[in-house]
């Protein structure tokens, strides 16, 4: 049986992080995540778990490796700027595989920009924002009880992974109640992972000796016996530095390698009208929601539109995408930035159809009948 | 270090605080003479005559000579990103109280880059003990200036010597709320290895400031030779009890050593959490 709630997106987040088995928070306050942070601070002491507000973001990011590293499921969340400031120890996050998740409920950029406006202007960021190669889970729900679900889904495999995994709302998420079905979310209905622990004595051990799945079983810090150490050098087996060409070629080939082989269980799109579609949407979060209208409005004007919302945004529904370009006459991608998943959108389509764009940075959202007046244009063949 | 023919049982029966040392990545990176290598020494010894266990100690660590620390120890031990040990260790000693949490770290990653991370460890007064090695200069980046760089010394930027200020360690951390500060040299071996475990056995924020030769870089800078820049430490520190009796007019110029502040009654950090934890939560952890 449904048991509905209504709930506000930054709580739901936070909720549904405790069920995921989240014990250790670290944050800083900022526009529009601290609601998040707030929640945290109530239910963690109550589980048993570590809540603490760092001094900056860059201190939350640090202090959740350290708790991810003692063995519990960590997190922080912050918005724009906090982000910016969270990306060397992100960076280090990834590269001695601490599992953890990262939430950012995006506003408008750059710079402070606006504070309690949306923008989706992460998209790139939330890949490349630290120096140096990289490749982490991205995952971008669109309405509240789906994040619920992708909060879920982020902690899972960041643990199975061992990897950062970056979780995006958009401002109006976060601050919209919404009806969420709780009887999806008891125990008995959702799955956990957990990080795998080394199956070696530990005169065996080595912490960064990799699995057949490409992912090392670091035993938490504390474990007796199981001591290890852990550098953002490159490093060997042993967790030590090290310059060999070769184990550092094969350490950063096996940190991406890691997460885009599982790219086909990554995935994770909605569909909606795409079967007979002649123009389709590419978006995500809640510019998703003005497309779906849009889709239905251009239908009833006897375009035949679809939509492809895009959950996983990182590492991108390749394949997808361009058998979606193969599929479709033209393909346009609105989002709140000045073009940026556009970029991945026009790679993967690999030219089977043109690609078009909607921007906006001004802290408005996209409406229904501004996407609607863009595939109009589209249709008539102009752009 | 190179000890093929000794067995590790037999070393640790003469020297029991090698038990803490991972052999096999020896030798270390550190320059001949650099006093780091005697802080680390301390903090072995210190630990073993507490008779706290491999399995029981955390070292953290940031960027910079200094930081290589944690490599050499075997421990749990984390090398993190340059000024921010403290976060990572609080990280870890909230999510693990059990464990002797230490921080390894150098002038230039606790007091530049990290400052705030240092003084906001202090201001919680969180059970991490702090060996804060002050070789007044950025010694892995080959010589730029630190915040304490001796005025009117030289770094390789500042070739017409150094015109700030320094940063008096010690009085940084107390006003920020650290319960055990103490002062050190690299040439005062002993007394350092036991200002090091008392930092250790306190329970609260502990700072020891190691004050240490960078032979290699500000020895060059300033032409001063290892020994020179050892006898230094012996002729320019003294004893805090020695200190506080001089007269103010015969202070200057000497640089007081030993415990330079303790407060026992201010609570724990962790202990405080997880108090409140256990009132909330019914104890399950
Ligand atoms: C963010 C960042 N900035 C700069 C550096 C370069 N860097 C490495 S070590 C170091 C200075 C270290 O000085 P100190 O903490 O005094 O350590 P020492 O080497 O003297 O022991 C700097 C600036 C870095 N690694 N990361
Ligand atoms: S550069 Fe200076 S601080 Fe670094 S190892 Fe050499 S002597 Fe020591
Ligand atoms: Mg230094």
């Amino acid at each position: 049986m449904a048991k509905l709630e209504l709930k506000y997106g930054n709580h739901a987040c936070a909720e549904a992080a405790i069920i995921a088995g989240c014990r250790f928070y670290a944050g800083y306050p900022i526009t529009p995540s601290s609601e998040i942070a707030e929640k945290m601070a109530e239910l963690l002491p109550k589980h048993g778990g570590v809540f603490i507000q760092m001094e900056d973001e860059i201190a939350a990011m640090g202090a959740v490796v350290g708790g991810s590293f003692a063995g519990l499921k960590s997190m922080t969340a912050t918005s724009g700027p906090g982000f910016s400031l969270k990306q060397e120890n992100l960076g280090y996050a990834f590269m001695v595989e601490a599992p953890c998740v990262i939430v950012n409920v995006q506003r408008g950029g750059p710079s402070t920009g606006l504070p309690t406006q949306p923008g989706q202007q992460e998209i790139m960021q939330s890949l490349w924002g630290t120096h140096g190669d990289k490749l982490i889970p991205v995952f971008y729900p669109g309405n509240v009880q789906e994040i619920m679900e992708e909060t879920i889904r982020a902690f899972n495999w960041a643990e199975r992974l061992r990897t950062p995994v970056v979780l995006l709302l958009d401002e109006v998420l976060g601050h919209m109640r919404e009806t969420v079905d709780m009887a999806q979310f008891t125990p008995d209905k959702v799955e956990i992972w957990n990080r795998k622990m080394p199956d070696v004595p530990p005169e065996e051990y080595l912490p960064y000796k990799p699995g057949e799945d490409d992912v090392p079983a670091i035993a938490p810090y504390g474990t007796p016996g199981y001591r290890g150490h852990a550098t953002g050098l490159h490093h060997d087996y042993t967790g030590f530095p090290t310059t060999d060409p070769e184990m550092c070629q094969e350490l950063i080939d096996r940190l991406i390698r890691k997460v885009k082989n599982r790219q086909p269980e990554l995935e994770k799109n909605e569909e909606y009208k795409l079967d007979d579609a002649e123009i389709a949407i590419v978006t995500f979060g809640t510019t998703a929601r003005a497309a779906k209208t849009a889709v239905d409005l251009a239908r009833e004007k006897g375009i035949k539109a679809g939509l492809l919302r895009v959950i996983t945004i990182w590492p991108s529904p390749e394949e997808t995408l361009n058998k979606l370009a193969k599929s479709v006459k033209a393909i346009l991608v609105p989002e709140l930035n000045m073009g940026q998943y556009v970029f991945e959108v026009e790679r993967c389509a690999r030219g089977e159809a043109p690609v078009y764009r909607l921007n906006r940075a001004n802290g408005k959202i996209i409406y229904p009948h501004e996407i609607l007046a863009k595939i109009e244009e589209i249709a008539k063949g102009g752009k | 270090m190179s000890t093929p023919n000794i067995p590790m049982e037999k070393i640790v029966e003469k020297k029991p605080y090698f038990k803490y040392l991972r052999l096999n990545k020896m030798p270390t990176i550190w320059c001949p003479g650099c006093g780091i290598g005697q802080a680390f020494r301390a903090t072995c010894m210190a630990l073993d005559e507490l008779g706290i266990p491999n399995d029981k100690v955390a070292m953290v660590s940031g960027i910079g000579c200094s930081s290589r620390t944690p490599g050499y120890f075997d421990g749990f031990t984390l090398h993190t990103t340059h000024g921010r040990a403290p976060t990572f260790a609080t990280g870890l000693k909230l999510a693990r109280p059990e464990l002797t949490t230490i921080v390894f770290t150098g002038d230039g990653d606790a007091l530049a880059i990290g400052g705030n991370h240092f003084i906001h460890a202090a201001r919680r007064n969180i059970d991490i003990t702090v060996v804060l090695i002050n070789n007044w200069i950025y010694g892995m980046t080959g010589g730029q200036v630190s915040p304490t760089t001796p005025t009117g010394s030289y770094a390789t930027t500042t070739p017409y010597g150094n015109y700030e200020p320094q940063f008096d360690v010690a009085k940084l951390a107390i006003a920020a709320g650290a319960t055990y500060v103490a002062r050190g040299t690299a040439y005062h071996a002993m007394e350092l290895k036991k200002l090091i475990m008392d930092g250790i056995k306190h329970k609260g924020f502990s700072l020891i400031e190691v004050l240490s030769p960078c032979t290699i870089v500000y020895g060059r800078k300033n032409r001063m030779s290892i020994e020179e820049m050892y006898f230094w430490f012996k002729e320019n520190t003294i004893p805090v009890k020695a200190w506080e009796k001089l007269p103010e007019e015969k202070r200057a110029g000497k640089i007081p050593r030993g415990v330079l502040y303790h407060d026992d009654s201010r609570p724990e950090y962790t202990e405080l959490y997880w108090q409140k934890v256990k009132e909330l939560s019914g104890g399950e952890k």
